[in-house]
């Protein structure tokens, strides 16, 4: 529960419990067979939401804010940015 | 051990006994000696503390708050001017509630410059959340130094203190004072121990902005730990008392007010001159009697309703004016009585600005306009050592 | 996994496409978690803590908007007095950088406190809705500085913050760029491993401010360093040690991506002001000796 004490301190990394995915508007759908593993997409997120799982880079759609740095700067294009239903 | 010294030097001597981490000042009159006699006992050895050099007061504060969010033991001093550059930092300080203590050698707000004393800067910073107690002499500047830092470290106030004293008048005179004893300040003083530091081990971050939703709640702890000081003022007091064997009363004192008419309430190093004036005017059988305010933030409301009950008439004397107002102390007693169906007059007198001498003469004029008061005020407000022939 | 790894946690308010939240990972990558960030006023602080939460999992301090160089020698002071070896960083944006904490910075400089000071670049008051600093370069259009019938944006070239830094002795100072991650990470390193005070300066495109196409975050900041008006370099004791080569871009690339030079192509005077920016850069790839043989 919220709790404000003197001075106020805050826990580290807590932001986690807010999903920015919700801002999105398109969603990065990631070729995996284009994709070279150089891990620029993972560089450059802003929200450092593309993680390697099990040898693939995932966008985490809890945080990813649909900002297409990563399809912009995927040297192979194996990204593209498409519009979410939602 | 008794020994007849500068104000500035007992005070850097008390600092020295109260063990600060560091100490980050700025030079500006009249502080200056307190600092360059603390840096010369770094310097020799004498005091374990860093001392930083910094660029402005502005700096010098906001040091402190990197080094107390550390858990260390800060100290400041400054005054003036420099009070008024540290402004912004003075909320920063105790919102973030660091208990950090900073000597206020009371000195006059430009323009015009002045350097002399009165106590505009400090009554001008009574709204940033700081504890504020004022010293009638350079004893009791000197003891309130270890009392600031243990009401300021007590972890139900963590809230910063200055320790206020008029400039020139008690920095730079001097008087026979008995020094702390290293050894009983530490018993009297535990070291600093804050549960919440900047430690990678433990990384939380201090510092965070609130909105709308929870800023009020901030303000109120504020609020809830300047109360409960009301208490501790007074308890560390008395323990002061048992281990040093003196005593200054709590959030006031008073002299004479058994079976006075009148009182004048005031606060700082005036009250030596008032006490020397008020003897004069009883035995000439005007019965005038004094309050002296220690804690003017936490305002002491209820010790001065109960001080204050019996006299007819009040006249309150202070170095400040709350320009296109009357003046900082005279308003908030005021506002004290008002709600308590307590109708005394209560008449203001702004006096000292800059450094002017105010004697007993002028001291005698307050306390008969103060007894002519019962009878209604005269006028509410004035300044009591008005040159009029030069306007 | 960086989730997990990474010391800067999602989650964060700052605009889609900014670049700052990733200049901030790429320093923290480099430094490891054995550091205590103290940051100014500013996107950064605002994005990272809205009570009660914080992006930050290594120890964070904010006090105001002009002060973090000297609260951060406070703590440091005191790092030092403790004998323990965590390094201490200021992370903050051009504003508190080049302006209004220009008097704490000197001071911190000066003394030669143990500090990375880190400023994120982005070249306005972002946070405040993109006015003029010290740091925003020649005719660019701001809220403050805005191009119009009787102006071209900006009328004064960026200041040269790095040189303010070399003048106090500092050290270590380079600029990197959010686009040239290896080379920022390096400079990071390096600025860690010294002893003394480091300056840091790190090309931040701000999407809200320069107006550029979506995505294109990181290729605006590779255009401002290969166009010469970003020069990447790195002083050494007031010695120009390294620069980071480039085959010279022609300007107008990289201002025609920009909204906040869109003006420059419309207006009259726009051609010679380009040509005035273009000679910026040409200086400065004579300067440092950016161009790749």
């Amino acid at each position: 529960m919220l709790k404000v004490i003197a001075g106020g301190y805050v826990e580290p990394g807590s932001t986690q419990v807010t999903k920015t995915g919700a801002w999105r508007t398109f969603v990065p759908v990631v070729d995996q067979k284009r994709c070279s593993k150089c891990s620029l997409c993972e560089i450059y997120c802003p929200e450092g939401c593309i993680r390697m799982v099990e040898g693939l880079f995932i966008p985490d759609l809890d945080y990813c804010k649909g900002c297409s740095i990563c399809a912009h700067e995927c040297p192979r294009k194996a990204i593209t940015m498409v519009l979410e239903e939602k | 051990m008794r020994k007849v010294v500068e104000g500035s030097y007992a005070i850097a001597q008390a600092v020295k006994c109260c063990d600060p981490d560091i100490i980050s000042a700025y030079p500006i009159t009249p502080q200056t000696h307190i600092v360059e006699n603390l840096s010369q006992m770094v310097a020799d050895g004498e005091l374990k503390a860093e001392f930083i050099t910094v660029d402005s007061e502005f700096s010098a504060l906001s040091a402190l708050v990197g080094s107390s969010a550390m858990g260390a033991r800060s100290y400041s001093s400054t005054t003036s001017q420099g009070l008024a550059l540290m402004y912004e930092v003075l909320y920063n300080v105790s919102g973030l509630r660091m208990p950090i203590v900073m000597t206020v050698a009371n000195r006059a707000m430009g323009a015009p410059l002045n350097i002399w004393n009165d106590q505009q800067d400090s009554i001008g910073a009574r709204d940033c959340g700081w504890i504020q107690l004022y010293a009638e002499n350079v004893q009791e500047a000197m003891d309130l130094t270890p009392q600031a830092y243990k009401l300021a470290e007590d972890p139900d106030i963590l809230t910063p203190v200055m320790v206020c004293m008029d400039g020139f008048i008690l920095t730079h005179v001097y008087e026979p004072v008995e020094f702390l004893d290293h050894d009983k300040v530490k018993q009297f003083l535990p070291p600093f121990k804050p549960k919440i530091t900047l430690d990678p081990a433990h990384p939380v971050t201090i510092g965070a902005f609130a909105d709308p939703s929870t800023f009020t709640e901030y303000r109120y702890l504020q609020q809830d730990a300047q109360n409960k000081a009301l208490g501790k003022i007074d308890t560390i007091a008395k323990e002061f008392k048992e281990t040093f064997g003196r005593y200054y009363g709590g959030l006031i004192d008073t002299y004479r007010m058994e079976g006075a008419d009148a009182a004048i309430v005031t606060l700082g190093s005036v009250i030596g001159t008032i006490k020397d004036a008020l003897d004069e005017m009883w035995a000439e059988g005007k019965k005038v009697g004094l309050v002296k305010v220690r804690s003017y933030r936490p305002f002491p409301v209820k010790a001065l309703r109960d001080s204050l009950k019996d006299v007819s008439s009040i006249a309150v004397i202070e170095k400040d004016v709350s320009i296109g107002n009357e003046a900082g102390l005279t308003t908030d007693l005021k506002a004290a009585f008002y709600n308590t169906g307590m109708k005394t007059p209560i008449i203001g007198f702004t006096a000292g600005l800059g450094g002017r001498d105010i004697t007993l003469k002028d001291i005698k004029k307050a306390g008969d306009k103060a007894l002519a008061a019962a009878k209604g005020p005269e006028a509410e407000f004035e300044f009591l050592t008005l040159r009029k022939e030069i306007l | 996994m960086i989730q997990e790894q990474s010391l800067f946690a999602p989650g964060h308010r700052a605009c889609a496409g900014c670049s700052m939240p990733t200049v901030v990972r790429l320093v923290l990558d480099a430094t490891g978690p054995n550091v205590i960030v103290v940051s100014p006023t500013g996107c950064l602080e605002v994005t990272s803590t809205p009570f009660p939460e914080s992006a930050w999992k290594v120890p964070w301090l904010h006090s105001l908007f002009e002060n973090a160089a000297a609260v951060a020698s406070g703590v440091e002071t005191i790092l030092k007095r403790q004998c323990k070896d965590t390094k201490v960083l200021v992370i903050g944006g051009d504003g508190s950088t080049f302006d209004i904490g220009m008097g704490s910075n000197s001071g911190m400089f000066e003394r030669g406190h143990d500090i990375m000071y880190v400023c994120y670049d982005n070249e306005a008051y972002m946070n405040t809705g993109v006015q003029r600093s010290g740091s925003t370069p020649f005719c660019v259009h701001t809220t403050t500085t805005p191009s119009g019938e009787q102006s071209l944006g900006n009328p004064k070239p960026k200041k040269d913050m790095p040189a303010i830094a070399i003048a106090h002795h500092v050290p270590y100072v380079a600029t990197a760029s959010v686009a040239f991650p290896v080379d920022l990470r390096r400079k990071v390193k390096r600025a860690a491993e010294l002893r003394g005070t480091s300056y840091l300066q790190i090309n931040a495109p701000c999407i809200t401010g320069w107006t550029f196409e979506t995505g294109s975050t990181i290729e605006i900041s590779r255009l401002a360093v290969e166009t010469g008006l970003y020069p990447l370099f790195e002083f050494v004791n007031g010695k120009l040690a390294d620069v980071k080569k480039i085959r010279p871009r022609p300007v107008t690339d990289y201002l025609k991506a920009q909204g906040r030079y869109r003006h420059l192509f419309k207006a009259p005077g726009g051609k010679e002001a380009i040509a005035a920016i273009q000679a910026i850069a040409d200086e400065n790839i004579a300067n440092y000796g950016l161009a790749q043989e």
